[in-house]
């Protein structure tokens, strides 16, 4: 599914010059669910937005289904969060002010569909992650978890072929952490995404069947599957 | 999606939302008031104009007064001998007299005039006319002769304010005055007589001689009517009709009585003496050029041009226009960049803390320019609540407005009384409304009546301020002006935020 080589990313904070990635090379092959490690500031966040097209990399080629993303317009990588990534944040970046459902349906905005199928895919998106009766109550009305599952089921109704999650489990208790985990585990395992999962929490990437560490913009492979 | 993001995000942001659209309403409830108050003012203004210069002057030529030339103002006094009048067993000695002279601040000069700018380029119309001033003395005077035996005549010199004594000392006597335009009939279409209307009777006609056409205000207050005769210059004149303003009900004509050019120049004993010439030009724009060539070929006549004209015009009037001039522009200029602003500050806080729910979208597959527009979008709605507000609440002032019935008073005396009677018409527009209880409720105090209204050419004018189309789509088009600039402002900070921000920013 990715193809990185040589990826390297320094950007300037103030004066002085940050180099977030050294040089990473690896490659994710598809279906494949991956755990990235590393201390705060290591360089995770920098190599997820890299593997999302959120960010450009100083050097180096990011390759996903064979096409490099460093080399798409901005259009093309739009299109291509729209249609391929599908992400999950830490603090689950829910649109405050709309529904549940709604939420599941702004990721289909851009895709243009009839008013109908898109809130038909999106009820079916939030029935996947057990929120099916859930679909009127706005974010402030759910709990972290149920809100989490929520970003999941927006994340997951385009039918993306990738999944990349930015600590989807630092905001909740334990107990919540393993039903979100096992959630993401069902999904890959049902749907055969591929999934890169950031995360500190060693519980959570110990559940992985692949983990890698990457410290000061260094990437290290822990166990692979 | 677009609409239902739209309205939660405006209705969750509600405080913020009432803020911009009070904001924006206000200023343009103010510029609807501004702009309609001014074209009210501008209306009240050439309705004044109008009824002094007549519809359709855009230049007026007259001589300054005690300029060079023949015309100088003559004394306004009543001479008479010992012998005038009859005297009665009573020892005293009935006494009338009637003077036609040039109205206060005119001066007369030679008609010829009319021939020189008549001859100029782009002129289309001339008409000259000769502004009187008809003066009569009635009374009772001690017999000189019956009393002293003094040789000298007696002399009553009347001030300029027409205030003179009531009584002399075994006296009485009665001052009348009433002003008088000499006009030519043939030269209807320019001219102080373009916007009177014929009440009773008929207007002047080409070969009328000693005859005279009413104010029919005048008239009224004089219980004159069409048949009835008026004496001016000492020659009694057959009234063959009454005229009113065209500009307004109740409305006072420029003159009080109109007479056929000849006649008024032969009474006044002015022969090819005119006072005023009222020019015509063929389009707006010839009409400075015009008045430069007038300027020219008449080096000693004073050149007005309509713009001079309406700054001449004084009285509350001048006041309130310089008031919207200056202050209410001012102040709508000022208050609509304070909407602006405050409305470009809330949509720009409002990207900024959305930073991550903006950088959300754009990680999920929002393109930019849909992002934009959603900000954009949310900023005009915004306005437009605004705009709608703004209107209503302009309507209902400027409707307020109206509906007090503001009285604006305006004289252009400046221009008809002359240089050195200046403060004289100032005082004649305070008077007009006054003078008849305030001058001693004697007889005076009606001819103050009579010569405030004739001298000053006073004009009250109800301030009408109208609401035009144009000013309800220019107050709706700043109002999506407003809020489409604070959505390009909003939405291009947020157009500039990196996907990424998602990921960063954290709470």
């Amino acid at each position: 599914m990715y193809q990185i080589d040589d990826l390297t990313k320094t950007y300037r904070q103030g004066k002085r010059v940050v180099r977030a990635l050294r040089g990473v090379s690896l490659t994710i092959g598809d279906g494949e669910l991956v755990a990235v490690q590393g201390p705060t500031g290591g360089g995770k966040s920098t190599l997820l937005q890299m593997l999302g097209g959120l960010d450009r990399p100083t050097s180096g080629t990011v390759k996903l289904d064979g096409t490099d993303l460093a080399g798409m317009s901005d259009a093309q990588l739009t299109a291509a969060r729209a249609e391929t990534i599908g992400f999950v944040f830490q603090n689950f970046n829910l649109i405050p002010t709309l529904t549940a459902l709604e939420n599941v349906e702004t990721a289909l905005v851009p895709a243009r569909l009839a008013r109908q199928s898109r809130t038909a895919r999106a009820l079916a998106a939030l029935d996947s992650v057990g929120l099916g009766d859930r679909g009127d109550h706005l974010p402030g009305e759910l709990s972290g978890g149920q809100q989490q599952r929520v970003a999941i089921a927006r994340a997951l109704v385009k039918n993306p072929k990738v999944l990349l999650a930015d600590e989807p489990t630092g905001n909740l208790d334990e107990e919540t952490r393993d039903e979100i985990v096992d959630l993401i585990e069902g999904l890959w395992k049902e749907q055969g995404l591929t999934i890169v999962l950031v995360t500190h929490d060693s519980v959570v990437a110990r559940r992985t069947p692949r983990r890698l560490r990457i410290a000061k913009g260094a990437m290290k492979e822990l166990s692979a599957a | 999606m677009f609409f239902t993001y739209l309205r939660r995000e405006l209705r969750n942001r509600r405080k913020q939302t009432i803020v911009v659209a009070i904001g924006l309403s206000v200023a343009i409830a103010l510029v609807i008031v501004v702009s309609s108050v001014s074209t009210g003012v501008k209306n009240a203004q050439s309705e004044v104009l109008e009824s002094v210069y007549g519809v359709g002057t855009d230049i007026t030529v007259t001589q300054p007064a005690g300029g060079p030339g023949e015309g100088a103002a003559p004394a306004r006094r009543f001479d008479f001998g010992e012998e005038d009048g009859e005297a009665s067993e009573d020892g005293t000695r009935s006494l009338a007299q009637d003077r036609l002279s040039t109205a206060m601040g005119s001066t007369s000069f030679d008609a010829a005039a009319l021939e020189t700018v008549s001859g100029l380029d782009h002129v289309s119309g001339v008409a000259a006319t000769l502004d009187l001033q008809n003066m009569s003395f009635s009374g009772e005077m001690p017999d000189m002769e019956a009393l002293q035996e003094g040789d000298g005549p007696a002399t009553l010199q009347m001030g300029p304010d027409g205030a003179g004594e009531g009584s002399a000392g075994g006296s009485s006597f009665e001052i009348e005055q009433f002003t008088v335009t000499g006009v030519d009939p043939d030269a209807a279409a320019v001219g102080p007589l373009t916007t009177a209307e014929v009440a009773d009777g008929r207007t002047l006609a080409a070969d009328d001689e000693n005859v005279a056409v009413l104010d029919a205000t005048y008239a009224e207050q004089q219980g004159l009517a069409v048949g009835d005769t008026i004496t001016a210059g000492g020659k009694d004149l057959e009234i063959v009709g009454t005229v009113a303003s065209s500009t307004g009900d109740g409305v006072a004509t420029a003159s009080d009585a109109y007479l056929p050019l000849a006649t008024a120049q032969t009474l006044a004993d002015l022969a090819d003496q005119v006072t005023d010439v009222y020019v015509q030009v063929d389009s707006a724009e010839n009409v400075d050029a015009v008045a430069a060539a007038v300027e020219d070929e008449l080096p000693d006549a004073s050149v007005s041009t309509q713009s001079d004209l309406a700054e001449g015009v004084t009285g509350s009037l001048s006041t309130a226009s310089n008031l919207i001039g200056t202050l209410g522009t001012w102040l709508s200029a000022i208050v609509l960049a304070a909407a602006f602003g405050l409305a470009i500050l809330f949509t720009v806080s409002g990207v900024n803390r959305r930073t991550r729910e903006l950088g959300t979208l754009k990680a999920i597959g929002w393109s930019k320019g849909r992002v934009v527009g959603q900000v954009a979008g949310e900023s005009v709605v915004q306005g437009l609540i605004g705009g709608a507000a703004g209107l209503a609440l302009g309507a209902l002032a400027v409707w307020a407005v109206n509906l007090s019935g503001i009285t604006l008073s305006g004289a252009s005396g400046g221009f008809t009384m002359g240089g050195g009677t200046g403060p004289m018409s100032a005082g004649a527009v305070q008077g007009g409304d006054t003078a008849p209880e305030g001058a001693g409720g004697s007889a005076f105090g009606e001819r103050a009546d009579t010569l405030a209204g004739a001298a000053g050419n006073a004009v009250d004018v109800v301030l009408q301020a109208p609401v035009s189309l144009w000013i309800v789509l220019a107050a709706v088009g700043l109002a999506v002006l407003g809020g489409l600039l604070a959505g390009v402002v909003g939405g291009q900070r947020a157009a500039r935020l990196r996907p990424a921000e998602a990921l960063r920013s954290l709470a």
